[in-house]
């Protein structure tokens, strides 16, 4: 099975994996998701009405209220948050957002995550190890089987 | 991350466990961001106050507020007592104002909360400043000056009008400097990062308080994070307009920083913006980019009916609810409206003295403090259709509240306020 390995800098530490939630678009915290549910709720967001509880969420960063860090905080305290995050741009309130999710979380990666990475795609995040694999979907189909069977 | 023998101290537990974890957060936070050291600051603006399910139990539970802040703003799960400030810090907006509670649909415990909040957060040195524009009511930054400040609009107006320097902060990040007095020294604390990236060349008059949100709201909705130069601005703007500018732009976007060569504080000319480099991006703001901001502003729009007017996003001056005051001129609010407007404490005492919160309330309206409708997430009974003279509420309300919102001119709104219905279009 072919998997595809970026490499990147750590931003949180840890080792997770999961299916990935691709946007290009940037997210807000406040006024942009429902940290209850971890379900995306502006308006005009590409992934409006989507959740990324328990995702691999790639996206470009944050935008928007400087609630963002509070609204992920309360993600993570509601069992909402993802499970890991990569992101290309690095602001004040993508940093402290993903400190306090304490989910392992990677950035500055060697190639565009955009390019190589797709929503279903099966991806870990090894940040102690500043190593990101996506296996692509398709390629998966036993992974998301293994991981449902680990949670019952 | 480099550590100075004081912040070494810090971490170590030397002033205390809540000092220690206010390090701890800052030493993740910085090396989050790749930030080489700290730097200090002595200004703080933050968000101190219980504001969901989780904090509310936190602060009702045996721990009480100390947990509370422990978690959501230190990031500590263990709780610590949280010390008396170390630098000048100010609570920001709120979600409820204990004057209108009742019309607010705040419950009675969240009010007696808040109470208890309010007490804990001055025993410790909070200032109860109340607003998300602490820049009106005396903390006005001086240029250089490195603040630790949330709220976007009120970074943007700091860092671009007076030429203070903060990047947008965080309830946990303000919670560890108001403790510590240090910050992770990063983008908009460095030269480097202050200049202009995008020139935006307006190429039509900019002159109401509307035409400066749409403005702000195109810019940001192009620009995301980065740094714009505004060409062809031909008159001063009020504060106000620039207020509102700020915080269109940090909604559609997340512009932190912008210029505008000899208004702004940092550029008397195109080349202090740029720092001598060329921009990196150029595009021009005419006619047809003005009518893309309004159409995306009222996208949640349809019903002309509408049931609330809300005014004062970000928080309105003193000449604001004047000019309210005077486009009301004895009329009433239709019966089927409601009119809020929302103004710092201190500020609503000035319009108590000169008889204009009497004029609103003759009218049918209520002049409100410490808290708006998108933070304190309330509105008026039965609301489905709000209009509004802020991009920003406009941009958040129909998200966070799942209602319809007409954005408008000021005359706009009050007419809408009196008839009940919105006519505005894009004059």
């Amino acid at each position: 099975m072919k998997k595809i390995t970026l490499r990147g800098r750590k931003v949180v530490g840890g080792c997770a994996e999961g299916e990935a939630l691709v946007t290009r678009d940037t997210i807000s915290g406040w006024g942009g998701i429902n940290p209850m549910t971890g379900t995306i709720i502006e308006l005009r967001h590409e992934l409006h009405g989507k959740s990324f509880k328990d995702k691999i969420l790639v996206f470009p960063g944050a935008k928007g209220s400087s609630g963002w860090s509070t609204f992920f905080h309360t993600a993570r305290l509601a069992g909402a948050a993802p499970k890991a995050m990569i992101f290309t741009n690095m602001t004040t309130k993508i940093a402290l957002g993903a400190v306090v999710t304490r989910a392992p979380a990677m950035t500055d990666l060697d190639q565009n995550p955009f390019e190589i990475i797709e929503t279903g795609d099966w991806v870990k995040v090894d940040a102690d190890n500043e190593i990101i694999e996506v296996t692509k979907k398709g390629e998966t189909d036993h992974l998301v089987l293994d991981d449902l069977k680990r949670q019952q | 991350m480099y550590l100075t023998d004081e912040e070494k101290a810090m971490l170590d537990g030397k002033e205390g466990p809540a000092v220690q974890k206010a390090m701890d957060l800052l030493v993740r936070y910085g090396e989050a961001l790749g930030a080489e050291k700290l730097v200090d600051t002595n200004n703080v603006c933050g968000a101190f106050v219980a504001t969901n399910r989780f904090s509310r139990e936190l602060a009702r539970g045996p721990g009480g507020f100390d947990a509370f802040f422990s978690e959501f703003n230190l990031d500590s799960s263990e709780t610590v007592k949280i010390p008396k400030v170390k630098t000048h810090t100010c609570q920001l907006i709120q979600t409820m104002d204990p004057e209108f509670w009742e019309l607010q649909g705040v419950q009675k415990e969240h009010l007696e909360l808040n109470k208890e909040n309010e007490a804990f957060s001055s025993s410790i040195g909070i200032h109860l400043m109340a607003t998300c524009t602490p820049y009106q009511i005396g903390n006005v930054p001086v240029k250089g000056e490195i603040c630790a400040w949330m709220e976007s609009s009120a970074v943007v107006y700091i860092n671009s009008i007076l030429g203070a320097r903060t990047n947008v902060e965080g309830r946990e990040s303000t919670g560890a400097a108001m403790l510590t007095g240090k910050i992770p020294y990063w983008g908009y604390h460095i030269d480097e990062n202050r200049y202009g990236t995008d020139l935006v060349e307006v190429e039509i008059e900019v002159e109401s308080m509307m035409d400066w949100g749409l403005l702000g709201y195109y810019i940001g909705e192009i620009v995301g994070e980065r740094v714009p130069v505004l060409n062809g601005i031909k008159k001063v703007p009020e504060h106000d307009y620039l207020k509102h500018f700020g915080a269109a732009a940090a909604s559609s976007g997340g512009v932190e920083m912008y210029h505008i060569p000899g208004i702004t504080a940092e550029a008397r000319t195109m080349e202090e913006a740029f720092g001598s480099r060329k921009p990196k991006y150029a595009f021009k703001y005419g006619k047809t980019e003005r009518k893309k901001a309004y159409d995306l502003l009222n996208y949640s729009a349809k019903d002309p009916n509408v049931d609330f007017i809300m005014l004062g996003c970000p928080h309105a001056s003193i000449e604001q609810i004047w000019e309210i005051c005077r486009l009301l001129d004895g009329k009433k609010v239709h019966e089927n409206t409601a009119l809020w407007i929302f103004t710092p404490r201190p500020i609503r005492q000035l319009a108590d003295r000169n008889g204009y919160t009497k004029i609103i309330h003759e009218a049918g309206g209520v002049l409100m403090s410490d808290t708006c409708p998108a933070i304190g997430q309330f509105l008026p009974k039965g609301t489905k259709v709000v209009a509004t003279d802020s991009a920003k509420q406009a941009h958040y309300l129909p998200a966070i509240m799942g209602v319809e919102t007409w954005f408008g001119s000021i005359e706009d709104c009050i007419h809408a306020a009196i008839t009940g219905r919105w006519s505005g279009e894009c004059k």
